[in-house]
């Protein structure tokens, strides 16, 4: 089973904190050295998440390279999150959940269409939240912006065969991830909504964010 | 693909990069001339870039870490760019990505076009780049690639291996175009392939007429998510 890593950092000594909603998104620039925490409050949450350089939004989180440069598909403590330009955005280093998953990407009104039906075209979806996060953010990122993305919390295992299967979550109520932001990055998140698969187990909740200075 | 049908071909030599709008109601065979060969690919809709081959989309729609016959490729828009309609493999890769001038340099040392010619090292990433600039994109259209011909095994725990001599001599893998798709290829080594030496393959690429996928095809029966596929993207025509 995977191993589990806990954090000695002290919510209460958080320089910022903000409960997001389900199906809303967040954008914030994170420091080079500070300390990232998402806490699943409820459980069973899928936080769709996105990193940026914050000096270059063209050198951005991939999936493929993260994967590739660990020989593992799956994300926990130890990964280092890498860029398209070959840099480290973030590490993890605390993860009370033991497995988090890059292949499964955001949900769209789109993707929606073709795994559930045409009809449920209007159900609010993670890559709208993406796109109202980074058109607000008003830097000029567009579409194009928006990649293949990190689950945080989602369990979605890959079997010998070539399959992929969407299994219920492993996460409960109170488990977190934690990174070191290795360079200054952009974070983007959607707390998504999706109402058709077992992500959320069917009922999205909030999550909240941390941010340490450092880790005094 | 009779031979008869056959609008062009070429060869595309070890190490290069290749890229053409494939025209809806169009086929474009990739053939492993020697064996071992691996093609990294992303596919754009032609008519609008930002519409681009989604990784995730792909997977998540017919539950899929592997390509083959009968699986399609899908846009971000719920749209099929292109189809898989042959396929003498069984396995490509769509989840290891592509290398880039570190990780070559480290697998295979310095090989620069002072010393070596047309046969200085070439890494996946840098060929797609150069590629996309040909049409005008960069670095922000760069997107998680399919490895043809490559297979990436995954163990319970997650560990991926190359599966190495997945692809003999003579295979083949067939796309039909099911929108104008703008196709980027490059015959770079895959990222995981153990080869200490670098020694990537030529393949040959072959273009024919298509018929448009019927009730009856194939891709488009094998899930009721890619029945759904094609009625989008037979909607985008309308």
């Amino acid at each position: 089973m995977t191993q589990l890593t806990a954090s000695t950092l002290d919510p209460a000594a958080a320089t910022y904190r903000q409960v997001i909603p389900a199906g809303e998104p967040w954008i914030h620039e994170i420091s080079a050295g500070q300390y990232f925490r998402i806490v699943d409050l409820n459980g069973n949450q899928a936080v769709d998440t996105l990193f940026y350089n914050a000096h270059d939004y063209s050198d951005r989180y991939s999936a493929q390279d993260t994967i590739r440069a660990q020989a593992n598909l799956y994300l926990t403590a130890g990964t280092r999150l890498m860029s398209t330009g070959g840099n480290v955005l973030l590490t993890i280093i605390a993860d009370t959940c033991g497995r988090h998953d890059t292949l499964g990407g955001a949900c769209a009104n789109e993707s929606n269409m073709v795994r559930y039906a045409i009809e449920r075209r209007f159900m609010h979806a993670c890559r709208s939240s993406f796109l109202k996060a980074v058109t607000e953010w008003d830097h000029g990122m567009t579409k194009r912006d928006i990649t293949a993305n990190i689950n945080f919390f989602m369990n979605v295992p890959v079997t010998p065969e070539g399959g992929l299967t969407f299994e219920d979550g492993i996460s409960d109520p109170g488990k977190y991830v934690e990174m070191r932001a290795e360079m200054d990055v952009l974070a983007l998140i959607s707390n998504c909504p999706q109402l058709n698969n077992p992500c959320n187990a069917y009922n999205p909740t909030p999550v909240e964010v941390l941010i340490w200075d450092s880790a005094e | 693909m009779t031979e008869s049908s056959v609008l062009w071909e070429e060869v595309v030599p070890p190490g290069a990069s290749w890229s053409h709008v494939l025209k809806r109601g169009t086929r474009l065979r990739i053939a492993d001339i020697e064996g071992g060969a691996n093609v990294g690919a992303i596919f754009y809709n032609f008519e609008c870039t930002a519409e681009r081959y989604n990784m995730p989309d792909t997977l998540k729609a017919q539950h899929i870490a592997r390509l083959t016959k009968g699986y399609v490729l899908y846009s971000d828009m719920g749209r099929i760019l292109c189809s898989v309609v042959e396929d003498t493999v069984g396995w490509h890769d769509p989840i290891g990505g592509c290398s880039n001038a570190a990780l070559s340099r480290s697998k295979y040392g310095e090989s620069r076009y002072q010393d070596c010619r047309n046969d200085y090292h070439k890494n996946g990433r840098d060929s797609f780049l150069v590629e996309l600039g040909k049409w005008g994109l960069g670095p922000r259209d760069l997107i998680p690639n399919v490895n043809f011909f490559s297979r990436v095994d995954v163990a319970n725990d997650g560990a991926m291996a190359f599966h190495e001599a997945n692809s003999p001599a003579g295979s083949y893998v067939e796309l039909r175009a099911e929108m104008n798709t703008l196709a980027i290829l490059n015959t770079c080594p895959h990222p995981l392939d153990p080869n200490p030496r670098y020694a990537p393959k030529p393949v040959r690429l072959s273009i024919c007429r298509a018929m448009p996928a019927g009730a009856d095809d194939p891709c488009r029966l094998s899930r009721p998510e890619n029945a759904r596929g094609f009625t989008l993207t037979e909607r985008y025509f309308l």
